[in-house]
């Protein structure tokens, strides 16, 4: 049985942390939760925090992408936050380049940014 | 057993008129180098190599790589690396230890025996080996020196710069490459943690020539650097350079692109809401896309 990765709420947004290496299990698990909780509580932005994380591959980098897409069918937008330089080298080598993903580089610029979408589109958000 | 007899003759050749020979040996060498090292250093490298030669012979044998020459070896690694350092040519370096044939000449010649020559024979292959086996050493230093000054110049080349509270700049200078993309690549996304930093500005005056490839590792610095969450112009693009950039087809998408540097500054000040007293357009939103 795999880690649970915790996805926490703050206000109108959902933070998840990811504190280890993922294997593949955790992965399709944090997708199942994340899309589950985002329904549930109606939240309008998902910020996830990379910044422990050391080693990426493809399979990691395309769970990015994919919960960002879930997210958005559900009206959340997506911010990744904390990328390493060393991710972010092993990204761009594999040709991923995360195209719908909104990043920062810290979560307080992230939860800046998802303030400022989610205020500037009011009337969409209802 | 004529290889101990030959290497006796030789002790007692270079023993007996040593002094006239070692001299003659300087001044042989200190004329090749046309007064580029003093004669004074000259005369001490020379005595010292002089010296062990005659200790190495002594011990009876005749081959260059034996135990008993690893003093020559030493000081002709040194004198050879010294030389690489100075500057001089290869043939310059081995001209050292071949000169001491030509001062050997004639002193055999004067009253030759068939023993002398034979003797002489055996000395010339030894010095010919030591001659070999210079060339070899200075080559290696030489390589040293140029694969620590490359390292070096990667090093020097690629400065990040913070030009303002949250903008870095990263002036290139000469011809990128994948090695040196890497760096670049690394030293930015770097400071952009270490400083903090939303924008980075990539100039690129001083890059003699853009193709194909250099355009890629660009492309690929900015695409890092937005999902670490930086935005990334690209600024110093000189007329010709665009008009190549043009020509091979190359898009830059939607990738900032600007003339100057002070235009790319002014554009990444502007998204990240510092407004010039100035100008006082900048406003705090910063979802403009530029000019």
């Amino acid at each position: 049985m795999s880690e649970r990765v915790p996805v926490l709420q703050i206000g109108q947004v959902l933070l998840v942390s990811i504190q280890t290496d993922l294997d593949d299990q955790a992965v399709m698990l944090l997708q199942d939760d994340l899309a589950a909780r985002v329904v549930n509580t109606g939240a309008h932005g998902v910020v996830i925090d990379i910044t422990a994380v050391e080693i990426v591959d493809s399979f990691v980098g395309r769970m990015l992408a994919t919960i960002a897409s879930i997210s958005r069918l559900l009206d959340a937008r997506t911010v990744v936050v904390g990328m390493r330089p060393a991710v972010a080298i092993t990204l761009v080598e594999l040709g991923l380049s995360l195209g719908g993903v909104r990043t920062a580089l810290t979560l307080e610029k992230g939860l800046q940014v998802l303030n400022r979408e989610i205020s500037s589109t009011p009337p969409a958000a209802s | 057993m004529a290889g101990g007899s030959t290497t006796e003759r030789l002790v007692r050749l270079l023993s007996v008129s040593g002094e006239d020979l070692a001299s003659g040996w300087v001044a042989e060498v200190s004329s090749s180098l046309g007064g580029r090292v003093s004669r004074v250093e000259v005369e001490r490298e020379l005595r010292e190599l002089y010296t062990s030669l005659l200790a190495a012979l002594e011990q009876g044998s005749l081959d260059a790589h034996a135990e008993g020459f690893s003093e020559v070896r030493a000081l002709l690694s040194e004198l050879s690396r010294t030389r690489a350092r100075q500057g001089f040519t290869p043939t310059e370096t081995a001209v050292s230890v071949f000169a001491l044939k030509a001062v050997l000449e004639p002193v055999l010649a004067g009253d030759s025996t068939s023993g002398d020559i034979e003797a002489y024979l055996a000395l010339s292959r030894l010095l010919d080996a030591l001659g070999l086996f210079t060339v070899e050493a200075y080559t290696r230093s030489r390589e040293e020196l140029i694969s620590a000054q490359s390292e070096q110049l990667l090093e020097l080349s690629t400065p990040v710069v913070k030009l303002w509270d949250g903008v870095i700049g990263v002036p290139l200078v000469g011809t990128l490459d994948s090695a040196r993309t890497m760096v670049v690549m690394e030293k930015m996304l770097q400071a952009l943690i270490d400083t903090g930093s939303e924008q980075a500005i990539i100039d690129i005056t001083g890059v003699p020539a853009v193709d194909t490839q250099v355009a890629q590792h660009l492309l690929k610095t900015v695409v890092a650097a937005r999902l670490m969450g930086a935005e990334c112009t690209i600024s110093g693009i000189r007329p010709p350079i665009a008009q190549t950039i043009v020509a091979l087809g190359i898009d830059f998408g939607d990738i900032a692109t600007k003339a100057t540097l002070a235009d790319a500054l002014r554009h990444a000040l502007k998204r990240s809401g510092v407004s010039l007293s100035a100008t006082a357009t900048a406003t705090a939103t910063g979802t403009g896309k530029g000019r």
